[in-house]
């Protein structure tokens, strides 16, 4: 039961770190950061039957810390999509000397 | 009863004027501070009506320069135009008079010396200097028949030379600065002499040898001066890295330094051991540096760029036997060291005859001198070599009298050639012999004194270079016959054959000696006059300034021998040195003289040595009445040039040039090319400093590059990085 709970999480995280590599659209990109943390929810999930409820303690945790993150990440997307006109991460190059 | 044991232990001259020595080198120290005073005050201050304004090298005596031949162009003949310093007066007083004092305090000493029998030296350590773990060296002096000799000599005749100074330099803009210059030396003189242990007598030896190059370069406004100055310097140091590697040695195996110590533990070296050989020859390289023997006597000749006076006291009287001093000095090693003995001897001879055939073919009138002096330190070597040390030191003093005198009269020579030709505005060299002749005529007192001089370095009795030469010939020939010399052998040859070699080259130097002495008194003062018509009238004897301390000199040349007659000759008292300094070279005279084998009984005949040592001398003199013809000369500037050994002779063996091009010009090329292109510019400004800021600023470039800015590009190397992480964590 555990490995096929880790597989399915692993899967989940594989695809959430594709996503972020190689879509541009910035909703997108956030999406598949939610899927990593929710990988990894299930990953606290599945091993907390083995070794306790902290697990799940954590679960909470993030699914807090991430509901925090999309607040603000979305914030900062609309304030990019009402500057730019677009979320295409190709534009958004602020960084670049 | 405690007090009479201190009483009777302590030195006979406790609490006699012996305690004042310290002051002996402290009052020329303060000569120095006044004049060097003086010398930095005026040059702060330069009047309106200062001979230092416009020109640095305003009338020196001997320089017969470019510079002095412009200068006759921007002044006309007006040779009223040069003035003596405005300080002249204090310091005319300041120089001689603290080498007066100092001279009158040695003499005091020395009489308290004569009333006590003294076979210990009189040690007084003043403070500690060097306390390094086991390294004790204390700053201190130490009084002795040999110290006080040298004492006497430098004082007696640095006071004549310092007089004569006054009449010779009184027009030089720099007179303030020359009395400073040699009343330094005479500090740093005798402290040499006067040093406890070795690293004090060094002091004393690296102070003098500043001294003398200040001095060589006295005129440094000419770079021949400037660079004599700086030849004499590097190739002393050559010479002083030998003493220095002796004394470590010393240092390393002994543990002390001091002579008192080095004496007590030297009979503990093995005898003729390798590190007591050693340890001299090394010391006797610091002695070849200094008292100017082959290979490092090139220094000499060019240091007659100085002023004549320098060159008498410095490179004739005093420091030039620094080295013989030494070798006196630690007799107790030398006289353990037969082979290193037989080096300095041979070195010596070497020198001697080598330098006396370079001297035969000379016509600047230094010249002629400088190489008589490399020669006639050649014979002291010879001396102290055979461990004759008393001979050594006889010749040490006897040179220091003629030789003093033979400089101070070419000086006075020289003075006069150079008025004559200021006068006339005429740029011929007032040094060289060609142009003078018939002076004799003009300056009698100079032509009396200078024949005194003459006969006493050739070697007729009874002169006083009679009685020292004969000394070191006759010990020479004694230690041929029966000593450890004799018994030792270098390069496979026995000792004795080289000592009997020593002594043929020492017969053939005399020889050369009374050959060259004559020919400069022949072409200087007889014959006809070179000069030229005009300045003839001009030419006149020397003020009484400079005549007075020649005629002091002129009786020490004659009678000086009195110091030490042999048994052979009496008439007087005998061996009064050989007495005074037994309690300092005595025991190791006799280590050398009375060990070892006897090779031929009887066969030093004391008589016939001295008959042929004059047979020699006057044969010399007469070759050279009967050869040279001062009437076919003719002046300096239409001479021809010498052919064949003749040239070879005049142009010193080419010896300058062999070194140039075997060491200078490798040093050089070695120091461009190597040292300079290669390490410092290229390795370490090229490679180490702006390498490694290329190195840094390459990767900064690179470091640059990363970071473009592309958040994706970011994520991308954080996942690259993540896998790297996770993969070298679970497959290891």
């Amino acid at each position: 039961m555990l490995a096929e709970s880790l597989a399915l999480s692993a899967l989940l995280f594989t695809i959430g770190v594709i996503g972020v590599l190689t879509r541009r659209n910035a909703i997108i990109i956030f999406m598949c950061v939610e899927l990593m943390l929710n990988a990894v929810n299930l990953t606290f999930v599945a091993f907390s039957r083995y070794y306790g409820a902290a697990g799940q303690v954590f679960v909470v945790f993030v699914m807090t810390v991430a509901a925090a993150e999309a607040a603000v990440g979305l914030a900062i997307i609309i304030s990019i999509f009402r500057h730019r006109q677009s979320l295409d991460l190709q534009n958004i190059n602020l960084l670049k000397g | 009863m405690m007090l009479l044991q201190i009483a009777a232990n302590a030195h006979p001259l406790t609490g006699s004027v012996a305690e004042w020595v310290w002051l002996l080198p402290i009052l020329p120290f303060i000569g120095f501070l006044i004049n060097g005073g003086i010398s930095l005050f005026s040059a702060a201050h330069i009047g309106p009506d200062d001979p230092d304004m416009g020109h640095g090298n305003d009338s020196p005596p001997d320089t017969h320069s470019v510079s002095d031949a412009e200068e006759h162009g921007a002044l006309g003949d007006d040779h009223d135009a040069v003035k003596p310093h405005r300080y002249a007066g204090i310091v005319s007083m300041v120089g001689p008079l603290v080498l007066a004092a100092s001279f009158i305090l040695a003499f005091m000493i020395f009489s308290a010396m004569r009333g006590v029998s003294m076979e210990t030296p009189f040690i007084r350590n003043y403070f500690s200097w060097m306390p390094v773990g086991s390294l004790q060296i204390d700053a201190g002096i130490q009084l002795d028949q040999l110290s006080m000799l040298m004492v006497l000599v430098i004082t007696g005749v640095g006071t004549l030379i310092h007089i004569f100074s006054v009449g010779y330099m009184k027009e030089d803009p720099g007179y303030p600065r020359y009395f400073a210059y040699l009343n330094l030396f005479v500090f740093f003189m005798l402290v040499l002499v006067l040093g406890a242990n070795y690293p004090v007598l060094f002091v004393g030896w690296e102070g003098v040898g500043l001294c003398s190059y200040l001095l060589i370069g006295f005129w440094f406004s000419e770079k021949a001066n400037a660079d004599a100055g700086k030849k004499a310097f590097i190739v002393n140091r050559i010479g002083d890295f030998g003493f220095l590697i002796a004394m470590f040695l010393l240092f390393s195996n002994i543990g002390v330094l001091d002579f008192a110590g080095v004496k007590a533990a030297a009979p503990g070296l093995a005898f003729g051991g390798a590190l007591v050989t050693a340890i001299c020859l090394f010391m006797f390289l610091g002695c070849a540096g200094k008292s100017a023997q082959i290979p490092l006597y090139i220094w000499l000749p060019d240091a007659m760029a100085g002023p004549t006076p320098v060159s008498a006291l410095i490179h004739a009287a005093t420091m030039v036997t620094a080295g013989v001093y030494l070798v006196a000095r630690s007799s107790f090693l030398f006289s353990l060291a037969p082979v290193a003995s037989l080096v300095v001897a041979l070195i010596g001879g070497l020198t001697a005859l080598f330098a006396a055939t370079i001297g035969l073919k000379q016509w600047d009138i230094k010249k002629v001198l400088a190489y008589s002096t490399v020669s006639q330190l050649g014979y002291m070597f010879v001396g102290v070599g055979v461990g004759a040390y008393t001979a050594g030191v006889f010749h040490l003093v006897t040179h220091a009298f003629f030789k003093a005198l033979l400089f101070l009269g070419s000086g006075s020579v020289i003075y006069a050639m150079h008025a004559a030709y200021h006068h006339t505005g005429s740029h011929e060299d007032a040094q060289d012999m060609r142009n003078m002749g018939g002076l004799k005529k003009y300056m009698p007192t100079t032509w009396l004194l200078m024949w005194a001089a003459t006969l006493a370095i050739a070697g007729i009795p009874p002169f006083a270079g009679f009685f020292s030469k004969d000394s070191i010939l006759g010990a020479t020939f004694e230690r041929a016959g029966h000593s450890t010399l004799a018994d030792a052998s270098l390069l496979g040859i026995p000792g004795s054959t080289w000592l009997y070699l020593i002594y043929v080259f020492g017969v053939a130097a005399a020889l050369l000696t009374a050959i060259y002495m004559t020919r400069m008194m022949i072409y200087t003062f007889h014959g006809p006059n070179r000069t030229g018509d005009q300045e003839q009238s001009h030419l006149h004897e020397a003020p009484w300034v400079m005549t007075g301390p020649l005629v002091v000199l002129g009786i020490l040349s004659v009678f000086g021998g009195w110091l030490n007659l042999p048994e052979t000759v009496p008439i007087g008292p005998i061996g009064s040195l050989d007495r005074w300094l037994d309690p300092v070279v005595g025991d190791a005279t006799k280590r050398v003289a009375e060990a070892g084998s006897e090779m031929s009984k009887g066969a030093s005949n004391e008589l016939m040595l001295i008959v042929i040592a004059v047979a020699v001398a006057i044969a010399g003199m007469a070759i050279a009445f009967t050869r040279l013809k001062p009437q076919s000369l003719v002046k300096a500037s239409e001479s021809p040039e010498e052919e064949g050994f003749e040239r070879v002779l005049a142009h010193k063996y080419y010896v300058d040039e062999a070194y140039d091009a075997v060491v200078v010009n490798p040093t050089y090329q070695i120091s461009r090319n190597v040292l300079w292109r290669g390490i410092d510019a290229g390795l370490i400004d090229g490679l180490l400093v702006n390498g490694s800021s290329a190195l840094v600023r390459g990767f900064g470039w690179v470091g640059s590059r990363i970071q473009s800015g592309a958040v994706g590009t970011y994520a991308w190397v954080l996942v690259v990085g993540v896998l790297a992480v996770l993969g070298a964590v679970t497959l290891r």
